[in-house]
């Protein structure tokens, strides 16, 4: 089934390790092989790959253009936080100097320095700059897209720039337009595809046989809720020891596949509970595989751990803020003040007032308010220490609490709650205070 | 600042070290304000030593606490070293190679504590595991490249540079740039990793001595996570992610609240990225207690709930808890004479036996001394009153006999907390602080809680008591007093009886039973009439009760009756002590004025009452009324008091004008009138601004000529 890959301008022994390095790749290695020509023909000048997480993307590119041995330059744009380090990874990785760029350089610096630079060493072989995450370059500097796509042209040097991203090419095309690049997709995997790549990584003391099978069953069981490459790989390192041991025990042998199955299966059930979530660590995991006879149950995740300490006064400034949050204004009145004569909900309220406060989100309060409910739910009487401003603050630091305005202290500032309505539940559990009560959605 | 040079020109001034003003020194500072002069020297080299001693007990207590944490995580990251050495051969390390292991450490709320747990932990993963540790903090991170910067910089140990513009300075020195890239420090990682075996001296000894494996992680921890932006966090993960082959990378995240937000800061494509374990840390509460617990130093009831109360309603910090313990103790010996008899036994006797004329005042002023003096023989008291060489005496023996009680105090209270903290519903409180601030108070024996603990105490069965009671045995075998002594030797008897019970019951039990058959049989048959029937049943029913006691039960009620008088011998509150004083800090109010400041209150008081900070006899006789004595920002205060949300400039200045000529004679000569009106006009204005300054009113496009008020109780 694999196709082997053909052009002219390179050697086939090559071609032959490429075509093998690149499973289930092989159309789109070899479009952007013709895409590519010829080691010395000129070239398309941009090109734009672009396709969902984990589709090969840069492997194919890396791949193909270290195996054919042609001059390029990978530049991860996460990693570029200025646009001069983009340009210097250029440089260095063509000419191998970039002392003579000037500080902040801008897109016509660049382009003057290799100009000068590529007269001394003019290219005999296209040369390949590959942008990955390039949808970063949109947010630096307004004339770096553009440029980088026609740099063919600017710097008149045979050069081609390899765009890869995760988002289609609709969204980047600036306003001002620009030079077309050639669009690439690369699809996703196909269930036959992934189960292709997953059966390479085989363990060395196993068969690849009863790798494959056990990539079989995994993918049987995986496959309606996760497509994505990476993360199937990490679950079937995770599962594969349990796999493997009624083998070490010697219950079974490889050909028993039916009671591999067997044993593996509620383990792989239970592992798609927490799919995507990486609630515990891949090392953790083992461990709870080995210990789960003795007790079950007995590792919590990430997300287990919900509950947060908090002093005293703070889980009621909390509360307070959670109930600015979620309460309209108006029925402060209602709620917090001993004769407030009887409000009817439906004629009290707006009509936009209606609808659930908590499908609608947080709403910001000021801090006078804030402190007035405090004052309200809090038992004892506090003194307007500096201590309980503080708390506020560090709540905000904690994230528990938002602030919505600019930092001036004076022009009383606005706070959002920024926690689930379980969490305050809890919070306001520990301090017995009952919350649903004083909630305007639930009354 | 003068210079030999004739041109003019700009010079630069370098500040010498030694040209500061020279700074007052502790103990100067100390003696100073301090009462009782003569011995404030005494009292602050007594202060240094006892502070000194508390300190290296609490880090050692929190050493202690932090070290299973600290261990673990040690533990974790020699773990993923050894993992990415063994990446070639072993599958499952090769199957997560692409994952960066990470330690989540769930620290707790109070921020400000974590530094001390990530210096120890930074100084044993340099010790034991690898010397590149750096530690970040969100507010030096503002962007990717600033953290970049930061771990770059602290990595490598010199400066790399990040944004052109903003390090002009360093431009002359251009030998210095690097790139801040990842890729720089793989290129140092590099050779860093050779050098060991090379030639450089100074390295080979080094590593010789600490042993590193051959290729040590770079552990990079984040101290706040929750303050990181989370766009930052995830590009600087993105960027690690891609240099794992190259670069033993290995993250610890400090974690305030819960570990969920982990989850909420990243997505799913970068906590893909790691291999998150998590570390749970010791609760503060339970760090608090083992810290009282070892508390050397004695406050009164009231200044210990103070301490308490701020830690458990406002802030969790160990760090702020121990500071108010300092701030109390150097108070204590601030503004006490006598606590220069607070020392060591030795010491005490021998300074008691030198005390002065104006010392021995001092005691006689005391007023728990004073009571002690009114229950003495009137000889004695006239002695204690007129002789100073017997109070010396006296004073002497009174230390001793607190020396005494403090021995015995504190074993017994812990015996009590053993006893009382199994009960159902803790009527005593859980932790045995709150015990202690109940027998610091007053007379715990009076209190309800402790009669239905006793009651309680009746009602447990035998193996529970027995537990409990092997515990206090346990707890009283490190008393050294005499009376402990033989509390212990009565403890130990009684639960030898409890022992011996299991033996004996039978047997007991069976003859008991005889016994009280033909007793209750006579009582009934000679019933007569309704009266007599009546008491006979009642008294039927006494003596059954004391009759149907198994001995099991006598023993109980024997047992709680013996721990019943200990704890009225000695855990009687510190107040009943002589001299006590000596000893306790007593103020809380002051502790508490300092420790949790009012800024608000404070200023409406001075606003409102200016007499309390300025003590000027003429602000002194108002009480609603407003003076014109007072200072313009308090009319203006006061004035503004009574109006709605929005102020009429224009009015208020009226208004003040009004008050500030109430007494006045009306000027005759209209230009000084005029005159007279401008600087009034300009203290409003001035007045005005400076409450615009304290943030009362401000500035609003509401009106024209109004200010917005920013307090409550406008209309």
């Amino acid at each position: 089934m694999s196709v082997l890959l053909q052009n002219q301008g390179y050697a086939d022994e090559r071609l032959r390790v490429v075509t093998k390095r690149l499973p289930c790749r092989e159309a789109q290695a070899s479009t952007l092989l013709a895409l590519m020509g010829e080691p010395e023909q000129h070239s398309y000048p941009s090109i734009f790959i672009y396709g969902h997480t984990a589709t090969g993307k840069s492997h194919v590119t890396q791949t193909l253009l270290r195996e054919l041995e042609l001059p390029h330059a990978v530049v991860s744009c996460v990693e570029c936080v200025s646009s001069g380090l983009l340009f210097e990874q250029v440089l260095l990785a063509f000419f191998s100097s970039s002392l003579t760029l000037p500080r902040s350089p801008c897109l016509s610096d660049f382009v003057r320095l290799y100009r000068q630079l590529c007269a001394q060493l003019p290219a005999t072989q296209t040369r390949y700059i590959v942008l990955d995450r390039a949808e970063l370059l949109r947010d630096m500097d307004a004339n770096l897209l553009p440029g980088f796509l026609r740099l063919q042209e600017l710097v008149e040097d045979n050069v081609t720039v390899i765009l890869l991203s995760e988002i289609v090419w609709d969204k980047f095309r600036p306003n001002t337009g620009c030079f077309e690049p050639l669009l690439l997709h690369f699809p996703n995997y196909s269930k036959a595809e992934l189960q292709e790549i997953l059966a390479q990584d085989s363990h060395p003391s196993y068969s690849p046989e009863l790798y494959s099978s056990y990539i079989n069953i995994l993918l049987g069981v995986f496959y309606s809720v996760c497509r994505d490459l990476r993360e199937l790989r990490h679950l079937a390192a995770l599962n594969f020891p349990k796999f493997c041991e009624p083998l070490e025990t010697g219950e079974a042998k490889e050909k028993d596949t039916h009671k591999l199955w067997r044993n593996i299966e509620p383990h792989l059930k239970r592992a798609m509970q927490t799919v995507y979530l990486r609630d515990v660590s891949s090392v953790q995991w083992e461990q709870q595989q080995q210990t789960e006879e003795r007790e079950t149950g007995g590792l919590k995740g990430l997300s287990a751990h919900d509950h947060v300490e908090l002093p005293y006064y703070s889980k009621f400034l909390l509360i307070a803020a959670y109930l600015a949050s979620y309460n309209p204004a108006r029925t402060d009145r209602r709620f917090f003040l001993k004769h407030h004569g009887k409000i009817k909900k439906t004629n009290f309220m707006k009509k936009h007032e209606k609808t659930s406060n908590h499908l609608l989100g947080p709403k910001p309060f000021p801090l006078d308010r804030l402190l007035a409910i405090f004052y309200s739910v809090v038992d004892s009487r506090v003194a307007p220490t500096a201590s309980v401003f503080s708390q506020i603050s560090s709540l905000v630091t904690l994230q528990l609490l938002s602030q919505v305005s600019h930092d001036d202290q004076l022009d009383a500032p606005k706070y959002k709650c920024a926690v689930s309505l379980d969490f305050i539940r809890a919070i306001a559990r520990t301090v017995s205070f009952d919350i649903v009560r004083y909630l305007y959605d639930f009354l | 600042m003068t210079t030999t040079s004739v041109s003019k020109g700009c010079f630069v001034f370098k500040p010498k070290a030694k040209q500061f003003k020279k700074t007052l020194d502790a103990e100067e500072l100390f003696t100073n304000g301090s009462e009782g002069c003569e011995s404030s020297k005494d009292r602050f080299r007594l202060c240094q030593a006892l502070w000194n001693n508390m300190k290296s007990e609490t880090e050692s207590v929190q050493d202690g606490l932090n070290k299973k944490i600290l261990d673990s995580v040690l533990e974790f990251v020699k773990k993923s070293a050894t993992s990415f050495l063994s990446r070639e051969e072993d599958w499952a390390s090769r199957m997560r190679a692409s994952e960066i292991p990470t330690a989540a450490l769930v620290l707790g709320v109070n921020v400000t504590d974590h530094d001390l747990t990530f210096q120890s932990m930074t100084n044993r993963l340099q010790q034991s595991v690898t010397p590149f540790v750096v530690s970040v903090q969100a507010k030096e991170c503002a962007a990717v490249k600033h953290l970049l910067q930061k771990v770059l910089q602290r990595l490598m140990g010199i400066n790399v540079s990040v944004d052109e513009d903003e390090e002009e300075a360093s431009a002359n020195v251009p030998q210095n740039r690097m790139p801040c890239s990842p890729s720089t420090l793989c290129d140092w990682y590099k050779t860093a990793c050779e050098k060991p075996s090379g030639i450089s001296p100074a390295k080979k000894r080094r590593s010789s001595e600490m042993e590193f494996p051959p290729r040590p992680p770079i552990v990079v921890i984040f101290r706040d996570l929750e303050a990181f932006s989370s766009r930052v966090l995830q590009d600087f993960i993105l960027i690690c992610s891609q240099y794992t082959q190259q670069l033993p990378l290995l993250f610890i995240f400090g974690i305030a609240t819960s570990p969920s937000t982990i989850q909420r800061m990243l997505p799913h494509s970068v906590t893909s990225l790691l291999c998150i374990e998590l570390f749970q840390s010791l609760s503060c509460t339970q760090h608090l207690a083992t810290i009282i617990d070892k508390f050397p130093f004695k406050t009164s009831g009231k200044v210990l709930q103070v301490l308490v109360g701020l830690f458990l309603y406002h802030d969790f910090s160990v760090r702020n808890f121990i500071k108010g313990l300092q701030f109390s103790l150097l108070e204590h010996f601030h503004s006490q004479p006598l606590s220069v008899l607070c020392r060591n036994k030795q010491d005490a006797l021998a300074r008691a036996r030198q005390l002065s004329h104006q010392e021995v005042e001092r005691i006689r002023q005391l007023p728990s001394f004073m009571r002690f003096v009114e229950e003495q023989e009137p000889q004695e008291q006239v002695e204690l009153l007129t002789n100073d060489e017997h109070v010396k005496d006296v004073c002497q023996k009174l230390l001793k006999g607190l020396r005494q009680y403090h021995k015995n105090f504190f074993p017994i209270l812990r015996c009590l907390h053993v006893l009382t903290s199994s009960l159902p519903k803790y009527p005593l409180g859980k932790q045995i602080r709150e015990l202690h601030v109940t027998c610091l108070e007053g007379n715990v024996w009076e209190t309800e809680e402790y009669e239905s603990a006793l009651q309680l105490l009746r009602l447990l069965a035998k193996d529970e008591l027995l537990t409990v009671l092997l515990k206090c045995v346990e707890i009283l075998k490190h008393g050294k007093a005499k009376k402990l002594r033989d509390a212990l030797r009565q403890l130990q008897d009684l639960t030898d009886k409890f022992q011996q019970l299991d033996d004996h019951s039978a047997v007991e039990g069976h003859v008991e039973g005889r016994e009280d058959d033909p007793s209750s049989g006579q009582g009934i048959q000679k019933k007569t009439d309704l009266f007599h029937l009546q008491k006979c049943l009642l008294q039927m029913k006494d003596s059954r009760r004391t009759k149907k006691m198994s001995p099991f039960e006598l023993l109980r009620n024997q047992t709680v009756e013996y721990i019943d008088s200990l704890i009225r011998v000695h855990l009687a509150p510190p107040e009943s002590q002589p001299l006590y004083e000596v000893c306790y800090y007593t103020s809380s109010g002051t502790l508490r004025r300092h420790l949790n400041a009012t800024p608000r209150t404070s200023i409406q008081t001075a606003l409102n009452h200016p007499y309390c900070y300025l003590q000027n006899e003429a602000l002194r006789n108002e009480a609603g009324a407003i003076s014109n004595a007072a200072p313009d920002i308090c009319i203006v205060y006061k004035l503004h008091l009574e109006c709605g949300r929005l102020i009429n400039l224009y009015d208020w200045l009226e208004a003040y004008t009004t008050v500030v000529t109430a007494t006045k004679e009306v000027d005759p000569d209209p230009s000084e009138k005029g005159k007279a009106d401008e600087i009034r006009h300009a203290r409003f204005i001035r007045a005005v601004s400076e409450l615009e300054f304290l943030g009362f009113v401000k500035s609003t496009k509401q009106k024209t000529d109004h200010v917005a008020r920013l307090t409550w109780g406008g209309c």
